[in-house]
Parts: structure tokens; C-alpha cells; sequence
């Protein structure tokens, strides 16, 4: 009879082949491709690694990791029910866009108006999204084709109010929302050289909330049902639809964040040259960190570490184009890697559920052949 | 499969962890000073462009021709960098640190959206000159270079009117921003002021999205749009997309597209389409570049703002191709009245 032990260390193969094959794929090809376009893969490794573990790199990643961790956990509340929330990026700018508004507009002690300022965003973001999931429920319109084109009219929504004389005020070629009051300003980490995001903290509270909700409680658990069969979902007795609209209201809420660290720590306002494509970025960061609490966290970090070493190898010498050559073959390698290490996975112990039964087939009709062997 | 996941997870968060707090001693700009502080101002010039790279045959492509001359005349070398799409301004601020920490002096951001990088970027590098194309940066060793592109437009938007033959004309911006819309404004207003009778169809790829501006695509899409309906002049001012629409234009029998902030009749690579680039709104990008970078080479380095206008030649219609020699006694009246004060531009549509 084979122990827990045993299953343990089975499963923990299983584990590391798939990021270790992930990793060595990734590294291979983009070394092939750089070696191809006459490019010294080694150095460019060795510049990235060295540039990248500076202590201003190490802030800079951080600062940069905060938003992509809080898109990427936006949609991997869709994924986890087989959702694919699409319109993450339609959703934070629109959130970020009317919290940035009501921030300029009030004047508020810090302690209140953040709050404030972050609630606005997370019910802009759940009502934008909420929309999808709303015509998902009651009309079947599916929620790629719903959130991509919310996507377009938040845009449109957006470009519609910030203009001058409407919610937003010239600056030179800038136009932009009212600044929010220095006390709504979030706080910083000081660290040396530069500081580290206070919301930071956004992003790990939201983290765990994903952990703990979708893991360890009973909607979770409907969640992720729903998301692996509707029709079973439904026969035990989880409303389907109410499912449906509740995580789309929670992964827009959660989108809505997405802007936030950007107006709080950063921006103070929102103006044309406010990020865009932080949703997209999300999908990729939620694929490579396997919808995992800790894995997206991991994958926001490696994003930054490129996007912060993609530059420093333009000053050596190499296409800056090659960053974005590796980030899309990490994705590829880690969803193929996890996709073969999962039939191998389910080969090998159906050879080894065979191999055991054959063996106790044996051991009726004849005498062990363990021991004969031996 | 949970048990271990969590514990590769406990792994990897513990490694990233210890690796945090044994690299935490050096910073970029520590090292760097080490390695480059003997030889520093004799690096060279650092510039960093706006989406489309260098090679947009327009507006950074302008920015690079001052560059290049700088090189040729004042034996400095230039380092060029270019940005990605849907850059933040973390990103923007990291490559004009790293230009600075480099050594490179001045350090020149193309396009607006450097402007607030640079006032942050040039508060930690007193020592180094600072410049910024098309805004208005703060700090006493930065130089924000704008033009007056509303009066160069105008005189494009004068050129349409006298040359069209269906009466009407279309204007094709690549981003629906305040910058763009001097260019809109100008050439509306220079329409106007030459034929009332002339319509123009105002078109933008993008209401607030920087792709706007290496999207040539979707310029041809809605170059083709107004050809077919009737629109026989059409004046692009979107950057690097507007290779599109000027390649859609050459392919209409008796179009005439106008380009953007380069001579683009001169372009090499838009050589093909030459005999339908009517003129160009050249914004002397390159002479900006190339006197902030002599003014440093010199040790005077420029400071503050400075328009530069059409009284001072700071923009200007091409005449390369001479397909506008016929008109040229218009042009110049026109050109008078503004520099005269006679007509005063618009910068923003009505």
C-alpha cells in the first residue's frame, strides 16, 4: 500500500517539473532568438540579473508589481469560474477616472477622503463590470463580447467628461481631473533610495481576501463549481446566475483598485497620460501565476523585473523589443509546460494504478514476485 | 496538490525574500557613479523619444535629424531610446534617470508626455541641462520647446482650399489631445479664411489612447473612409500613422495628402508615395533639438520656454516636390498676415 508519504513526493514532482520546464523553455527560446539575431543571450542575462537586484531597481519592481498584482487578481476571480473578464482595462480606468473626480472635488482629512476615494472606485468598477455580468445572467450575452466593448465605452465615457470645462482642467498639453488634496495622498514605505508604495497593502489585503474567500469559504466553493460545470453546479443547488453576477461584481470591484495606487501615490490626478492596458497586462499576470494568491504575486514581480531591465538593455546594445519577445514566450511556456506536465501526470499514474494492480492480480495467483526477485 | 503548492509558494516567497535583503546595499546610481564619474560630460547626448521610435518618418524622426546634425557638427554622439506603448510615467522617469545617471548631458524627452518626468528627473540631476519637446517643464536647468503649430496648419489648411476640386477637405489626427487639436484648429481656420465654401471632415483615431500615434493602419481605414466620401485633401498630424494614410491617398486618383512635423516628401522610406505628398507642416523639432544640444556643448546652456513660431521660421510648409510653387503669392500673404499680427490663430477649434 503506498503511504501519504509517498503520494506527497509523487505530486511534489509533479510541481516542480512544471514552473522548471516552464522556465527552461522560456530561457532556451529567448536565448535561440537572441543568439539568432546575432545578440549575446549570457550578458544580456547577466545585465538583467545585476541591473535588476540594485535597491532602486528592487523599489521601482515593487512600485510597478502593485497594480499588475491587483489586475491579475481582478481576473483570475473570473477565471477560477471560467469567467473571462476581458474588461478589466475598461474598468479601472473608468473607476480611477470618477475617483479621481470626487478626490479633486472634496477636501477632506486624509483618513476619510481615502476611504472614500477607494470605495468610489471599487463600486465604479463593480457597476461597470456588473453591467456584463448583469447581461451574462438574465440574456446569455456572453462576457468576452460584453466587457470588451464596455471596454470601448468607458474609453469613449472617459474621453467624453475629461475635457476642459467638463470634470477636467488644462495643463499645458495635459488635460486632467482636479488634483486630490496632499492629505489624500496614500503613504510610503521610506526605503533608500527611493520609498516603497504605501498601497502596497491594497494589494496584499486583496491578496489574501482572494486566498481566503475563493479557498477557504462556501462561495468560493460555488464559485469554482460553477466554474468547472454549470449543470452540476446548479443540480446541487448553487444558483448559477446569482454566481455569475456576484463574481463579476467582485472582480470589477477589485479592478476598480487597479488605478489606485497610480492617483494615490502617484498621479494625484487622472489625465490623458494616465496608464492604459493595465487590464490587459492583468490577463497575462493571472495565466502565469496559475490564478494562484502567491503565483500572481511572483508574476507581477517578474513583469516589473523585465519591464525595469528591458531598458537597461537598450543601453547595452540589445532591441528593447526582446523584453516583450521573453514575456510572451514565459506565458506560452508556462501554460504549455503545466498542460504536458498535466498528461504526463495522469499517465504515469494510471501506468502506476496498472502496475499496482496487475501486482495484486499476481500475488493472488502466484507467490510475490517482489520476493522472487529479492 | 494544494500541500505542495503552498509549500513551493512558502519557497519561492522565502527566496525572493532573502534575495530582497541581501541586495539591498547598492543602488544603480551608486555603482554607476563609480564606473562613469571620470569621464562623465564626455558621453554625449541622450535623447528619448515618444511612442513610434525613431524611424516614424515624422515627429521623432525630426527630433533624431537634430541629433544626427549635432553629431556631424559638433562631434558630440547621440544615445537614442524609444518608448513602448501604454508607458507609465515610472517607466519614463526610469529611462531619463538611467540617460542622466549615464553621464548623457542634455538629456532631451520628445513629446509631451516627458513633461512631467523631467521636472521630476531634473530636480535629482541639478547639474545636468534638461529639454523637453512640446511642453513646459519646471526647473532651472530644463528647456521646454513648443511651437506654434496652429500658425503652421494654417497655412496647410490654406493650401487645401486652394487646391482642392471637390470643395472638400479632411484633417486625420492621431490622438484627440489639446496638442493635436492646435493642429486641427489652425488648419480649420486657414480653410475658412481661404474658401468659406470648402468643408472639412475632422477625424481622430483615438479619443485617449497614445496608440493613436503608430497605428497607420487604422489611419489608412479612415483615409479610405473620407476618399470615398469625396474628400480630396487630406492632412494627417498623427505621427508615425500617418505613413498609412498617406500610403491610402497615393493610391486615390487626384488626392493630395499633407504630411506632419517632417518634410516627409523627403522621407526615404515614403519615397514611393512622393508625387502625393502636396507639403508638409515641418515643426523644427530638429533645430530645437540642435540648439539646446549647442547651447550646452558651448556651456550656456538654454533655459525656461521658448515657442517657436512662424515669424522665426519654428515651423513652416515644406515646398519639396513643387507642388505648391503655383501658389506660393497666397502662401506668402498669408504667412505676412500672421507674422504682421493681421490674423491672430486659433489653438483650439471652435
Amino acid at each position: 500500500m503506498s503511504s501519504p508519504l509517498r503520494v506527497d513526493r509523487e505530486k511534489l514532482v509533479l510541481g516542480v517539473a512544471a514552473p522548471l520546464l516552464a522556465i527552461v523553455t522560456a530561457v532556451a527560446i529567448t536565448s535561440a532568438v537572441m543568439l539568432l539575431t546575432g545578440d549575446n543571450p549570457f550578458r544580456a542575462f547577466s545585465v538583467m540579473l545585476d541591473y535588476g537586484s540594485k535597491s532602486d531597481s528592487q523599489v521601482w519592481i515593487i512600485n510597478k508589481a502593485i497594480p499588475y498584482y491587483l489586475a491579475a487578481a481582478a481576473v483570475a476571480i473570473g477565471f477560477r469560474m471560467n469567467l473571462f473578464n476581458i474588461g478589466v482595462d475598461g474598468q479601472y480606468r473608468v473607476a480611477a477616472f470618477f475617483a479621481a473626480v470626487v478626490g479633486g472635488a472634496l477636501s477632506l482629512p486624509g483618513i476619510v477622503q481615502i476611504p472614500i476615494i477607494l470605495l468610489t472606485a471599487m463600486a465604479c468598477g463593480a457597476i461597470w463590470a456588473g453591467i456584463a455580468g448583469y447581461l451574462k445572467a438574465t440574456r446569455g450575452v456572453s462576457e468576452v463580447i460584453t466587457t470588451i466593448m464596455l471596454n470601448f465605452i468607458g474609453g469613449s465615457l472617459i474621453a467624453y467628461f475629461l475635457q476642459e470645462g467638463r470634470l477636467a482642467e488644462r495643463d499645458e498639453n495635459i488635460v486632467h481631473t482636479t488634483d486630490i488634496p496632499d492629505s489624500s495622498f496614500f503613504f510610503e514605505i521610506p526605503t533608500d533610495p527611493y520609498p516603497i508604495h504605501g498601497s502596497i497593502v491594497i494589494a496584499v489585503a486583496v491578496g489574501i481576501a482572494y486566498w481566503f474567500v475563493l479557498g477557504r469559504t462556501r462561495f468560493g466553493f460555488d464559485l469554482r463549481a460553477v466554474g468547472r460545470s454549470e449543470e452540476a453546479a446548479e443540480a446541487s443547488g448553487v444558483s448559477v446566475k446569482r454566481t455569475v453576477v456576484t463574481a463579476m461584481l467582485l472582480s470589477g470591484a477589485v479592478a476598480g483598485l487597479v488605478g489606485m495606487p497610480t492617483l494615490l501615490n502617484e498621479s494625484g490626478n487622472y489625465g490623458i497620460d494616465f496608464p492604459e492596458g493595465l487590464g490587459f497586462t492583468g490577463i497575462a499576470i493571472a495565466l502565469l501565476g496559475r490564478n494562484h494568491a502567491v503565483g500572481m504575486g511572483l508574476a507581477a514581480l517578474l513583469w516589473g523585473f523585465l519591464e525595469r531591465t528591458g531598458t537597461q538593455l537598450e543601453f547595452e546594445g540589445y532591441d528593447q523589443e526582446i523584453v516583450g519577445v521573453m514575456q510572451g514566450i514565459i506565458v506560452l511556456s508556462v501554460v504549455v509546460a503545466y498542460e504536458l506536465v498535466r498528461r504526463w501526470g495522469i499517465r504515469r499514474q494510471q501506468r502506476q494504478v496498472g502496475e499496482q494492480l496487475a501486482a495484486a492480480r499476481n500475488g493472488k495467483t502466484a507467490t510475490d514476485p517482489a520476493e522472487v526477485s529479492a | 496538490m494544494r500541500r505542495v503548492s503552498r509549500l513551493a509558494a512558502t519557497i519561492a516567497a522565502s527566496a525572493v525574500l532573502a534575495l530582497t535583503a541581501s541586495a539591498c546595499g547598492e543602488s544603480s546610481t551608486e555603482s554607476n557613479q563609480n564606473e562613469n564619474n571620470e569621464e562623465s560630460g564626455e558621453l554625449g547626448v541622450g535623447i528619448a523619444f515618444d511612442v513610434g521610435g525613431r524611424n516614424d518618418h515624422s515627429f521623432n524622426e525630426a527630433a533624431a535629424r537634430g541629433g544626427d546634425l549635432a553629431e556631424e557638427e559638433l562631434g558630440v554622439t547621440v544615445e537614442y531610446q524609444t518608448a513602448r506603448n501604454g508607458e507609465t510615467d515610472a517607466d519614463r522617469v526610469q529611462r531619463l534617470t538611467a540617460l542622466a545617471q549615464e553621464g548623457y548631458n542634455p538629456v532631451i524627452g520628445v513629446g509631451f508626455l516627458y513633461g512631467n518626468a523631467i521636472t521630476e528627473v531634473a530636480a535629482e540631476f541639478p547639474d545636468t541641462t534638461f529639454g523637453v519637446v512640446d511642453s513646459v517643464p519646471e526647473g532651472d536647468n530644463t528647456f521646454g520647446m513648443t511651437f506654434a503649430e496652429h500658425e503652421g496648419s494654417y497655412l496647410a489648411g490654406v493650401a487645401a482650399a486652394l487646391k482642392t476640386e471637390s470643395g472638400q477637405v479632411g484633417f486625420i489626427g492621431g490622438v484627440e489631445n489639446p496638442l493635436i487639436q492646435k493642429f486641427q484648429a489652425g488648419f480649420e481656420q486657414g480653410v475658412a479664411d481661404t474658401d468659406p465654401e470648402v468643408t472639412v471632415d475632422v477625424n481622430y483615431l483615438y479619443r485617449d489612447d497614445d496608440r493613436g500615434f503608430s497605428d497607420p493602419a487604422r489611419a489608412a481605414e479612415q483615409a479610405d473612409g473620407m476618399l470615398g466620401r469625396g474628400v480630396d485633401v487630406i492632412y494627417t498630424a498623427a505621427g508615425s500613422s500617418g505613413q498609412g494614410s498617406i500610403e491610402q491617398v497615393a493610391g486615390a486618383e487626384g488626392a493630395w495628402a499633407i504630411g506632419v512635423d517632417s518634410d516627409q516628401y523627403e522621407q526615404p522610406g515614403l519615397v514611393e508615395y512622393q508625387d502625393s505628398i502636396l507639403t508638409s507642416v515641418i515643426k523644427g523639432v530638429d533645430v530645437a533639438v540642435f540648439d539646446l544640444i549647442e547651447s550646452v556643448v558651448n556651456e550656456d546652456p538654454l533655459s525656461g520656454h521658448h515657442e517657436y513660431t512662424l515669424a522665426e521660421n519654428g515651423v513652416s510648409l515644406a515646398t519639396s516636390g513643387g507642388f505648391i510653387d503655383d501658389i506660393a503669392p497666397q502662401l506668402e500673404e498669408a504667412t505676412q498676415r500672421i507674422v504682421d499680427g493681421d490674423v491672430e490663430v486659433q489653438d483650439t477649434p471652435q
